[in-house]
């Protein structure tokens, strides 16, 4: 029993938090907010080269061989950066279910280059009515219940559906799907399908607990720099109890989170019961961080004075993506209420 | 080491021996609420037959009358503990706050004399922070410690001493440097309370029974050796004190996840009279519990690597205190309009539609999660903590 992480991991967080730090300013997210930004293809590379795009690869296809438990807290930091590009359904999701599906040389071929800066891997998944699908991306997995399919850029329609949060190039697509595309189905593609949402749903918890790391951050900052009736208004207790509530929603998201991870997304009863755990814990915390946040900005968290909204944007768009509330809420409702779920301390740990 | 969320054989064997030991000897009827005379000595025979188990206290030395067990062991007593659904420890404010406390600043000789009878519920402990007129704001105590000779002479009023009815002794702070103010000149002192000049009058809490106490302290006479670190420390020390009450120590995760589970089947059963967001409360409870017990976990290990811990303390005990409030609320409201009865009643159509133990035990454990906001320091006093420590806002 441990349940702390190794320095290796702690290292490669820190890293790439610096990275996407550099990578994702203030002056870029708002370029890239606009549709100008010049560094798109340029963050994809810098992300491929420090080899995290491939990281949940095995290392005979050229990956690093790592888990879930270190894609979350990578997750965790482009949510904190808003990272613009579709990180974790590329490596998160993309390239683990292509591995679980390597016996098919379409499948092995793109995992052997899905490490590559030209490499980017959308997914459609019926969990969500939109697919992420930037200008970059170069393959597009389809998952659906009884069928799984690989398709190239060139095949795929897409009818771009503009989000509230414009880093998300949301599309409605249409792919010309056939025996051509198709890497698996049967209880094969509803294996990989269901270990996708149980992934989705797990690592837009992580970048929903980043988003809310940031955004207390930057309420903590403005508080701490805004002067009223001649004071901070950090010093004021209004503000300290509203920003401590909202450590405290965030504390107790990440172990749910961790833990989750820890099961790399799992289908089992315990596993699935956890990704839903993660995902409302991490999404109502990234709201409430949101939404206290703001509130401490007062006017100026309504403008685009400051770079709130951003993160506020993404934490919208990621509690309904990949199941929204409604759908984990009923999951786990019916897992823990009727009967699914060993209760009782001693289960914690020790049950599938 | 990376995230390895399994158990070992060890720890396994070691919750088979738990559990079995609770099996047979947890008794079978409840017993009386320790807030009163009687249930309080029937608690008290509880904690030695603890102890004769070789379980009073698992984390402590063997020399201390514990086992030397680790936090995770001490996580799974807990769980098994509350499993068995064992009667609540008497002597928390001893096992759990003094002891800790004693293990870090108390000398060789402290620690010989104290905490074997602690563990062996041969002493029961009170503590004696507030005063009438310091309550949050704990550093306006006047309660004052005089040196006289090898004597301190005690003289003041402390209140809201938990169990001090019936204990034996009690720990707190007191001023014995007169001229000081504030956080400096205070002392940490350990009081017999049967003793001459200290006189103890119970104060009925919401539910009836005289649960705390005020002391009056009328030129008590303790031995410089009851003086727990040295003068003026007292601050620092309670602050640690403090810490491991609202930290890991006092409410183990076992406690509550034990009350979701009780909640989940009191659904179960009435899930037809409820309303549809009784449903999402109830799996709200759990996962909260769930996170309390992870979070639990991960911070056990993080001490167990070396770590130590600071303000988490203050979010656990909001988290836990606010999770239990909850808890109960809910219970309540499932409860309907049954949740009145205090138990005990008649046996009628109402035993019959609910289970026998429904009745009266969620409404004092309703009162009870009442005084988690409160207790332990205040959850504001908590968030101000959160804001200034773990944030790093400005001081007011």
């Amino acid at each position: 029993m441990d349940f702390t992480f190794t320095d290796e991991q702690r290292l490669m967080q820190s890293s790439f938090r610096e990275l996407a730090e550099d990578l994702c300013s203030s002056a870029e997210i708002r370029a890239a907010f606009e549709g100008r930004s010049e560094r798109a293809a340029l963050r994809w590379s810098r992300v491929a080269h420090m080899g995290l795009t491939a990281m949940l690869a095995p290392a005979q296809f050229g990956g690093l061989g790592l888990d879930a438990v270190d894609f979350a807290l990578i997750a965790q930091e482009a949510g904190r950066a808003a990272f613009p590009e579709p990180l974790s359904e590329h490596a998160g999701v993309a390239v683990p279910l292509l591995a679980q599906l390597s016996c098919v040389p379409a499948a092995a071929a793109l995992l052997a280059r899905a490490g590559g800066a030209e490499c980017m891997i959308g997914v459609m998944h019926d969990a969500n009515p939109f697919t992420l699908w930037p200008a970059g991306a170069t393959h597009l997995l389809v998952c659906r219940a009884e069928e799984v399919h690989l398709a190239r850029a060139a095949d795929v329609r897409a009818a771009p559906q503009p989000s509230v949060d414009a880093l998300r190039r949301l599309a409605s697509i249409d792919a010309d799907l056939g025996a051509h595309t198709l890497i698996a189905r049967g209880a094969e593609a509803r294996g990989a399908s269901e270990r996708a949402l149980e992934r989705g749903a797990l690592f837009a918890a992580a970048e929903s607990v980043g988003l809310a790391e940031r955004m207390i951050q930057l309420a903590v900052d403005y508080a701490a720099a805004r002067t009223q009736f001649g004071a901070p208004i950090g010093s004021y207790q209004a503000i300290k109890h509203a920003l401590a509530s909202a450590q405290v929603r965030l504390e107790f998201a990440r172990p749910v989170l961790y833990s989750a991870a820890s099961r790399g997304g799992e289908t089992s009863v315990r596993g699935r019961a956890l990704v839903s755990h993660a995902k409302i814990a991490a999404t109502d915390a990234a709201d409430l961080a949101g939404r206290t946040a703001m509130q401490v900005h007062g006017a100026m968290g309504y403008s685009w004075e400051v770079d709130l909204h951003f993160y506020m944007k993404r934490a919208w768009a990621l509690a309904g993506a990949w199941g929204d509330r409604n759908f984990h809420a009923r999951r786990l409702q019916s897992l823990v209420l009727d009967g699914a779920i060993a209760l009782g301390p001693d289960h914690t740990f020790d049950s599938p | 080491m990376a995230i390895d969320l399994h158990y070992t054989d060890e720890q396994r064997a070691f919750r088979a021996e738990v559990r079995a030991w609770m099996e047979a000897n947890v008794p079978s009827t409840p017993l009386e609420t320790l807030e009163g005379a009687k249930g309080f000595a029937q608690h008290r025979e509880w904690e030695r037959t603890l102890a004769r188990g070789d379980f009073g206290m698992v984390t402590w030395p063997r020399r201390y009358g514990g086992r030397g067990a680790d936090l995770i062991d001490w996580l799974i007593f807990e769980e098994e503990y509350y499993r068995a659904g064992a009667p609540l420890r008497v002597n928390q404010n001893g096992i759990f706050l003094l002891g800790p406390t004693l293990m870090e600043f108390g000398s060789e000789a402290q620690k010989a004399r104290y905490l074997p009878r602690m563990a062996s519920g041969e002493e029961i402990w009170a503590q004696a922070w507030s005063e009438p007129q310091a309550g949050s704001d704990l550093a306006a105590l006047r309660a004052s410690a005089a040196r006289d000779g090898d004597h301190y002479v005690l003289r003041g009023h402390k209140i809201w001493s938990s169990r001090a009815t019936f204990a034996d002794w009690c720990f707190g702070i007191f001023r014995t440097d007169p001229a000081s103010t504030r956080h400096k000149g205070l002392t940490f002192i350990l009081a017999p309370l049967r003793a001459p000049g200290v006189r103890v009058r119970g104060i009925r809490q919401i539910h009836g029974e005289p649960g705390f106490a005020e002391i009056f302290f009328d030129e008590a006479r303790v031995p410089v050796e009851n003086r727990l670190g040295e003068e003026g420390q007292g601050w620092q020390i309670a602050m640690a004190t403090a810490g491991f009450e609202r930290g890991l120590m006092l409410r183990s995760p076992a406690r509550f996840q034990s009350t979701a589970q009780k909640l989940i089947e009191l659904y179960r059963r009435r899930a037809r009279h409820c309303e549809a967001s009784t449903g999402a409360a109830v799996a709200q409870a759990w996962m909260d519990a769930e996170a309390y017990a992870l979070r639990t976990y991960m911070t056990a290990s993080r001490i167990a690597a070396g770590a130590a811990i600071g303000v988490e303390a203050s979010v656990n005990k909001i988290f836990w205190s606010e999770l239990d409030l909850a808890m109960h609320r809910t219970a309540q409201s499932i409860l309907g309009a049954h949740a009145e009865l205090l138990g005990g009643g008649a046996a009628g159509r109402a035993a019959a539609a609910l289970d026998a133990r429904d009745s009266g035990h969620w409404l004092e454990g309703f009162m009870f999660s009442l005084a988690g906001p409160i207790y332990a320091g205040t959850n504001e006093i908590q968030r101000n903590i959160i804001a200034e420590r773990l944030l790093g806002l400005p001081r007011g």
